[in-house]
């Protein structure tokens, strides 16, 4: 399996991402530089956290313009996975692969804690290996992830299945405890807790996995 | 306008051989500060160990080096910020995470952690509480902002509050990075007709003698000072971040050094001071942000997130390739010269022209008078003090005071577990992070008591020293190197001059007896406000190493298994309970002396628990400190499990549940005979004091139940007690 992490200036999870999938999982991962006019021959697309370029104005405003989102548009149309974490979520929402946004937390202060979430739908290739209503415990760390859906959109994200993961104990004020969501097609997906720093045991939960192991099981069926 | 004395600029003169103009008296002022030139303390500084198996890089450069085996290495080093922390708390404590960053990369190294040693005045003070808390928040905020922006993970620290930092907060930064032998650079413009390279922000007049304004007392007057305060900006210093290591790959640069305090000036007369060479640049090939800077403010800006390199000739494109890549600034602004010279020219124009050597090295060296006892803030002798009426009351009072509550507030705010590689993050005794590409890890500590040393200087940072290093030994570390921070008041006086050198001299004792050679550090004196000194207030950064593994922590895990007391339950007379929490907290005096130490029983502990948690005989391990042994098993239950204790000792109760004795690990374990056979081995006591169980803490002394709690109280009181405290108060 190859994954492709892409790396914004500002980006500061990229290597964790690509460690993760790499050394935990041992697939293969190489970094998309933001520049890029194409993603390259990956199976899959990780925007990975950090600060994609400063974000002093909302985060993700200036990275939607960067070559590479356009490169990502275009493999999300052809129906190849993208996985948005945390500031790659920021990235998605304002790039309008996934509806909404992403607000400042209700406490108005970054917050980095593991917590615990649940899969609300396996009918997404990024939960596909998971039981419904299964917790996961995974770190969050951010200061802007605090979910907004006008009520047509949560409708519509509800009726629809995308809501892919809850928090249990919801630590930015996200409408209706949303920790995570999917595009209509399920081929992009956007959470703000941080699998990648969660696939290893020895740093306290080995649950984010459970995504990312997810993306190559339905990878290797596709590719079946 | 100038800050030299009359000696110095006499010795201005002689170097120069004639009258100094303005651009040279400010470049001379900055580097002969006190911040920059360590002149009232160099002199007692070369009494500390410099030197081990494992330093590769001592004092002198930008951070310490120590070998960690397989070829890698580690660079690390404190400094403070205090003054900017008053005077703009958020930016203030910013800036400083960013500049200690950069003393790590611009030696090669990656920062792979971020800890914060924070003093501030109280937050229950009718008077200032609400600047305390105003100046707290700030300045966590300003740790966060720039941290979690650049990457790099902040995995702990200490907060601690006391009167005499209400107007002088104090923020001691300390970092560490990791890299390979071979990718360490130095400070150094070797290599004569090389260009002298700038990269990073462009200059601007912000931060302009911020350098001699970190070396002069708080008046009235220093609230004019906002200007001197530096903006930072994380997301700049991560593209610098980058670009340094990508540039220095590269092979084509030969010399590095980052734009701190004194900017321009400090970089290009260190760099040449070192390599015996001189630097010759242009100021009107800096890049500006603002037109019409005169060269004394070029040269003397603190503006942020700039570095000056040395490359090799004919391979600047080399490098200029590597900083367009990342959107930066990179210009050639010099050349290095053969006269040893820092030549300093602005269109052609020479506006200055001084000897590097003298300038870097020829500082004036003080002997500041000291032969008067420390200055002490407290009486020798201990008042009565009076029989507990509710031990259970003090025990919640000690947990839910300032200095001993969770600070989970703080560094929830800190992401401490960016780069995946930390094992422990805040709120342990030591803070690790693993080095990926070997079985190492490092484990590190960050430590200050100003009560002890205000006490006794010497015996208080003796008694630091061992702390920091029991609380690596106590995750099963070995200590092997530290850095240091010197905050303290006015050394012109000679009450704190004698505090200064008692210092230096008991932790050069220290260091020694527990092998952790001083690599590095920071002087900051001047911390007085309005003729108010802070107390004595040495902060200790030391790191140890161990093999990767699951990390050892401090709650109890299961009922049913034994707790014991490595070391025994200690002693201590009336006179050695004034430092305490306890007579801070409840008896609210300070009196007497710290509490008394042994090194050479410390030591054995110390070596006892790192064989003990190494060969995995505990499942929790929890080093006494501040408040002694009922909070350290307070502390011990906030997962839930509990404890009934039992002590049976001479000493009267507040004294053997709170007295502050070193020396003395608790540890849970199941197999207490394999405890007590390590102990033997090393020849140190390990007392069964109990067992744990489920939901309650209870301690009986002779017999006599002292304390007993359900832990989920003991629990909220301590995790809520900063956040309570820092509420706006509804009266």
């Amino acid at each position: 399996m190859r994954f492709g992490v892409v790396v914004f200036p500002g980006s500061n999870c990229d290597h964790d991402a690509w460690y993760a999938l790499s050394r935990n999982l041992g697939h293969s991962a190489e970094f998309i530089w933001h520049d890029s006019a194409s993603v390259g021959p990956v199976d899959a697309v990780i925007l990975p956290g950090g600060f994609s370029y400063g974000d002093y104005l909302r985060c993700g405003a200036i990275a939607k313009f960067s070559p590479v989102m356009a490169a990502v548009k275009s493999f999300a149309a052809e129906g190849g996975l993208v996985l948005g974490i945390c500031n790659g979520f920021q990235v998605l929402v304002e790039s309008g692969l996934l509806p909404g946004a992403l607000l400042r937390n209700r406490e108005l202060k970054f917050v980095c804690r593991p917590v615990t979430v649940r899969v609300e739908t396996t009918n997404t290739p990024f939960t596909s290996a998971a039981r419904r209503g299964q917790t996961l415990t995974l770190p969050v760390a951010h200061g802007e992830g605090c979910y907004y859906a006008d009520a047509p959109l949560l409708a519509a994200l509800k009726s629809e299945d995308r809501v892919v993961l809850r928090y249990v104990d919801n630590p930015n004020g996200s409408l209706d405890d949303i920790a995570g969501i999917c595009n209509e097609r399920r081929n992009v997906m956007g959470l703000m807790p941080h699998p990648e720093r969660a696939a290893d045991a020895l740093l306290g939960s080995a649950d984010g996995r459970v995504i990312l192991g997810s993306m190559v099981y339905s990878l290797s069926a596709a590719h079946a | 306008m100038s800050d030299l004395t009359a000696s110095e600029l006499d010795k201005v003169r002689s170097i120069l051989k004639r009258e100094p103009n303005e651009t040279e008296v400010g470049i001379f002022t900055v580097m002969w500060s006190e911040h920059c030139s360590y002149k009232s303390s160099r002199l007692h500084l070369k009494k500390l160990p410099t030197k081990s198996d494992r330093v590769l890089v001592g004092p002198g450069e930008n951070a310490g080096i120590i070998d960690i085996d397989d070829g890698y290495a580690i660079a690390f080093k404190i400094e403070s910020h205090n003054h900017p922390s008053f005077i703009e708390p958020f930016q203030g404590a910013a800036t400083g995470v960013g500049g200690i960053l950069r003393d790590i990369f611009t030696m090669g190294a990656r920062p792979l952690a971020v800890m914060d040693a924070l003093r501030f005045g109280r937050l229950d003070d009718a008077a200032s509480g609400d600047r305390n808390r105003r100046i707290l928040e700030g300045v966590v905020s300003g740790i966060a902002h720039y941290g979690n922006c650049f990457g790099v993970p902040t995995v702990g620290g200490e907060c601690v509050f006391e009167s005499c930092y209400d107007g002088n907060p104090l923020v001691n930064v300390f970092a560490l990075g990791v890299f390979r032998h071979d990718e360490i650079f130095f400070g150094r413009a070797t290599g004569v007709g090389n260009p002298v390279i700038y990269v990073g922000a462009k200059t601007g007049r912000d931060g302009i003698h911020g350098a001699s304004m970190a070396s002069s007392e708080f008046t009235e007057e220093s609230k004019q000072k906002r200007p001197n305060v530096q903006v930072g900006d994380p997301f700049m210093e991560k593209l610098l971040l980058e670009a340094c290591l990508e540039a220095m790959h590269t092979g084509a640069i030969v010399g590095i050094q980052d734009m701190g305090a004194a900017g321009l000036t400090c970089s290009t007369c260190e760099m040449g001071s070192r390599a015996g060479t001189g630097v010759e640049i242009d100021l009107a090939l800096v890049p500006k942000r603002e037109a019409g800077m005169k060269p004394y403010e070029i040269m003397l800006s603190e503006s942020q997130e700039r570095m000056l390199l040395v490359a090799d000739k004919g391979r600047e494109d080399e490098v200029f390739a590597v900083f367009k890549k990342w959107g930066l600034d990179a210009v050639t602004i010099g050349r290095v010269t053969d006269d040893g010279m820092l030549r300093v020219k602005d269109g052609g124009v020479v506006v200055a022209e001084i000897p590097n050597r003298e300038l870097a090295d020829e500082a004036p060296l003080y002997d500041r008078p000291h032969n008067v006892a420390p200055y002490r803030p407290a009486p020798m002798e201990a008042p009565e003090i009076p029989r507990s009426r509710d031990l259970n009351a003090d025990l919640l009072a000690l947990v839910g005071s300032g200095d001993l509550c969770s600070k989970r507030w703080i560094w929830q705010q800190y992401d401490y577990m960016v780069r995946t590689n930390t094992l422990a993050g805040p709120g342990g005794d030591a803070a690790i992070v693993r080095i990926k590409e070997t079985d190492t890890s490092v484990a590190m500590s960050l430590d200050g008591n100003a009560r002890y040393c205000a006490l006794s200087p010497r015996e208080g940072v003796k008694l630091m020293v061992a702390e920091c290093c029991r609380n690596l030994s106590t995750v099963g570390a070995t200590p092997v190197a530290a850095t240091n921070n010197l905050n303290f008041g006015n050394p012109e006086r000679p009450e704190i001059m004698a505090q200064i050198v008692e210092t230096i001299e008991g932790m050069a004792d220290a260091c020694t007896c527990f092998e952790t050679p001083i690599t590095g550090g920071n002087v900051s004196l001047y911390n007085e406000t309005l003729g108010e000194a802070i107390w004595p207030t040495p902060v200790m950064g030391i790191v140890g190493l161990m093999k990767t593994g699951p990390p050892v922590t401090i709650p109890f895990k299961q009922e049913g298994h034994t707790v014991m007391l490595l070391g025994g339950l200690g002693a201590c007379d009336s006179t050695r309970f004034g430092g305490t929490q306890y007579a801070k907290v409840v008896l609210d005096k300070m009196w007497g002396l710290p509490p008394a130490l042994d090194m050479d029983y410390e030591r054995r502990v110390q070596s006892a628990i790192r064989q003990i948690v190494t060969e995995g005989h505990v499942e929790s391990a929890h080093d006494l400190s501040d408040g002694g042994l009922a909070v350290a098993l307070a502390e011990c239950t906030v997962n839930g499990v509990g404890a009934a204790i039992e002590i049976m000792s001479e000493l009267r109760p507040e004294v053997a549940l709170f007295h502050e004795g070193p020396s003395r690990i608790l540890v849970s374990t199941a197999v207490p005979e394999a405890v007590e056979r390590i102990a033997r081995e090393h020849n140190v006591e390990a007392v069964r004091i109990g067992v744990t169980m489920k939901m309650g803490l209870r301690i009986d002394h002779n017999s006599v139940t002292l304390v007993d709690f359900p832990v989920d109280r003991l629990r909220s009181v301590w995790e809520n007690a900063l956040e309570e405290q820092l509420m706006p108060q509804h009266v």
